[in-house]
């Protein structure tokens, strides 16, 4: 998922629908519910967006998804993609229509990298020379050079390659709606997080609707436009955007399943550029003293930021010490806040801040020219006025669907919901 | 002192090779009959689970009849024909196979299985394609200690099959019956060598269709 070369979709997302979809099984026991058990589901994934359902195991969120593509059949409601319902379409049409991307990656050992990427338009009758640059196509779009993977079994890569195919797999027929079921689960931290990264980055020229399945709050925070927590009996427990879940969880089980450290939960969602910076009161190299701290004493701002010809930092400055003439020069300036960048989250940024005990960091841009200083009262604020951020108006709409189905909102709290 | 008289057998070469041809056709009838009977059961056994057990029990039962006594009690009734030895070397193979069919069938992945099916693989093409292929291995080495054990067997049958059946094992009857060792070791030492040749050719057919595993095989 390294390549940037993103291939223009041809086909864009297609909605969601699910309409009062239930899936009951015969419980295990009398009185018990039944594992992955869906109630009375209402909800609509809007085109292009990432729906991630997230809970505990056995909450029916699996279930939900696989109902989509049909490998299970409702007990009663309707799903409907792009306004049709997928009851009335042929199965194996159906299914070629949908990427699916499964956490075992479920790829095939006998064929071949290039052969599992075709799969569907193998099936679908594509050309022979169609199907290969296909295949090389989607195999750059996700990072694996074609020339050294086309002709290697799955056995022989990692599991995070082999996860990459998986979601070259999925991609190949250029299907509208992807079904992704804990894709990431089964890699080291380190390649999930690499592999979330360049999936949401991939997401941003492909625009597909895609439900994805997670236990993992974190994954779900990162990953959803829209979140759906679920919760035993396959109800809704809460949908949302994710600033808004965590803001304002609606129970006491979504509150116990987001975790107690929500709020820096809710900065992780957001970049330093995003907040408004303190402007730093500078003093550049070169300057007389004298004039520095006449212009510190004027303004009050005793501790000012010492920047070369170029607007790069160099230090911190005590303006009411310059006592000596003459002119400033970088031995002046002592040891520099930490360096932020605007794209590091508000989690990083402020931790760094926290770890280094500075209450302000400086912020620069990609030439390390300083754009201003990110103070812990502004991260303060901004959460704070975070509250009325703006949600898109489909992810907004489908919030107000699922609350005004209140079927799966019923019943909360029970004490066999402890979050997994 | 055994002395094998080579002259003897370069006079008789045509026969040796008419046996041999009809050891192989005792082999590969009942073999192909057998792989047939056992792929049909155990696309069966994918679709009732509950079959496996009766039909295992069936197949056990029939591999424990001696096979001296089943050629003997099909005698009268097909007489010398080949099917006298077809009918016991195909009931004979099916235990192997099928136990090893089943095996093979149920070692495909469930993830594997749900994959094929979620890309919109048919059920017949999923088992073409994704079900039968990965089940090579586990049916192939069926096949060879199937053809091995037919083959040790079309000799047995040469004990009632007279002048009509048994292929190389005729050699060995008459070689007893006329106290002549050239054809008792001719017979021996033939069919062992059809089987080693056999062995070496169904194992080259395995790595042929199943690269795959090999690959998996050097890059652990």
């Amino acid at each position: 998922m390294g390549d940037e070369r993103v291939t223009p979709a041809t086909s864009r997302g297609a909605t969601i629908e699910f309409d009062h979809v239930s899936k009951r099984y015969a419980p295990a026991t009398r009185g018990a519910t039944a594992q992955g058990a869906v109630e009375d589901l209402t909800l609509t994934v809007p085109a292009g967006r990432i729906c991630v359902l997230v809970g505990p195991s056995g909450c029916g969120k699996t279930t939900t998804l696989k109902m989509v593509n049909r490998l299970i059949e409702p007990s009663d409601g309707r799903i409907l993609i792009d306004g049709q319902d997928i009851g009335s379409r042929d199965v194996t049409e159906l299914r070629r229509s949908i990427g699916y991307v499964i956490q075992q990656t479920g790829l095939f050992p006998h064929q071949t990298i290039a052969q599992n990427v075709a799969t569907v338009p193998r099936l679908l009758g594509w050309a022979e020379a169609r199907q290969r640059s296909r295949t090389d196509e989607l195999l750059a779009l996700v990072g694996l050079e074609p020339g050294r993977y086309r002709e290697r079994y799955p056995s022989q890569l990692s599991g995070g390659e082999r996860q990459r195919v998986g979601v070259a797999r999925a991609l190949a027929a250029d299907p509208p709606v992807m079904l992704m079921d804990e894709p990431f689960g089964a890699v080291d931290p380190i390649v999930r997080e690499r592999l979330q990264n360049e999936f949401l980055r991939l997401q941003e020229g492909l625009a597909k609707t895609i439900l994805f399945v997670t236990h993992d709050i974190d994954e779900a925070i990162k990953m959803g436009d829209l979140v759906v927590v679920m919760e035993q009996g396959g109800r809704i427990a809460q949908a949302g955007a994710p600033a808004d879940l965590l803001a304002q969880p609606a129970s006491e089980y979504v509150a116990r399943f987001v975790g107690a450290d929500r709020g820096l939960k809710r900065l992780s969602l957001y970049r330093v550029a995003d907040v408004t910076l303190v402007e730093a009161p500078l003093a550049r190299a070169g300057e007389a003293r004298q004039d520095v701290r006449a212009r510190a004493e004027r303004t009050g701002d005793r501790h000012v930021l010492l920047v070369d010809a170029l607007d790069r930092p160099l230090g911190w400055l005590d303006a009411f010490d310059l006592r000596s003439d003459g002119l400033l020069g970088e031995p002046d300036a002592d040891p520099m806040s930490p360096l932020l960048d605007r794209r590091t989250t508000l989690k990083d940024a402020t931790s760094l801040l926290l770890d280094e005990e500075v209450r302000s960091g400086i912020v620069v841009d990609r030439n390390g020219r300083v754009l201003g200083l990110l103070t812990l009262e502004a991260v303060m604020g901004f959460m704070r006025d975070d509250r009325s951020r703006d949600v898109p108006p489909d992810i907004a709409d489908a919030v107000a669907e699922v609350l005004a189905h209140p079927a799966g909102a019923h019943d909360h709290g029970g004490d066999d919901t402890e979050p997994a | 002192m055994i002395e094998i008289r080579w002259d003897w057998i370069g006079e008789h070469l045509d026969d040796v090779a008419d046996k041999t041809w009809q050891h192989l056709q005792l082999l590969v009838i009942p073999m192909l009959a057998g792989f047939l009977i056992a792929l049909l059961l155990g696309v069966l056994a994918l679709r009732r689970p509950g079959t496996v057990g009766p039909v295992t029990a069936i197949t056990g039962l029939l591999y424990t009849i001696p096979s001296l006594a089943a050629f003997a009690v099909l005698r009268p009734i097909f007489g010398l024909s080949l099917a006298t030895a077809i009918i016991p070397l195909t009931a004979y193979t099916l235990l192997i196979l099928y136990v090893n069919t089943v095996a093979g069938l149920r070692s495909v992945p469930a993830e594997v299985n749900e994959a094929a099916t979620a890309m919109g693989y048919s059920s017949a093409s999923r088992f073409w394609r994704v079900q039968l292929p990965l089940a090579v291995p586990l049916i192939m080495a069926g096949v060879r200690v199937a053809a091995v054990t037919t083959i040790g067997l079309v000799t047995v049958a040469s004990i009632i099959g007279g002048d009509r059946f048994g292929g190389l094992g005729q050699f060995i009857t008459e070689g007893l019956q006329t106290s002549f060792d050239t054809k008792v070791y001719l017979g021996a030492v033939g069919s062992v060598m059809l089987a080693f040749i056999v062995d070496i050719l169904l194992l080259g057919t395995q790595r042929l269709l199943t690269p795959w595993a090999r690959a998996r095989a050097l890059s652990t």
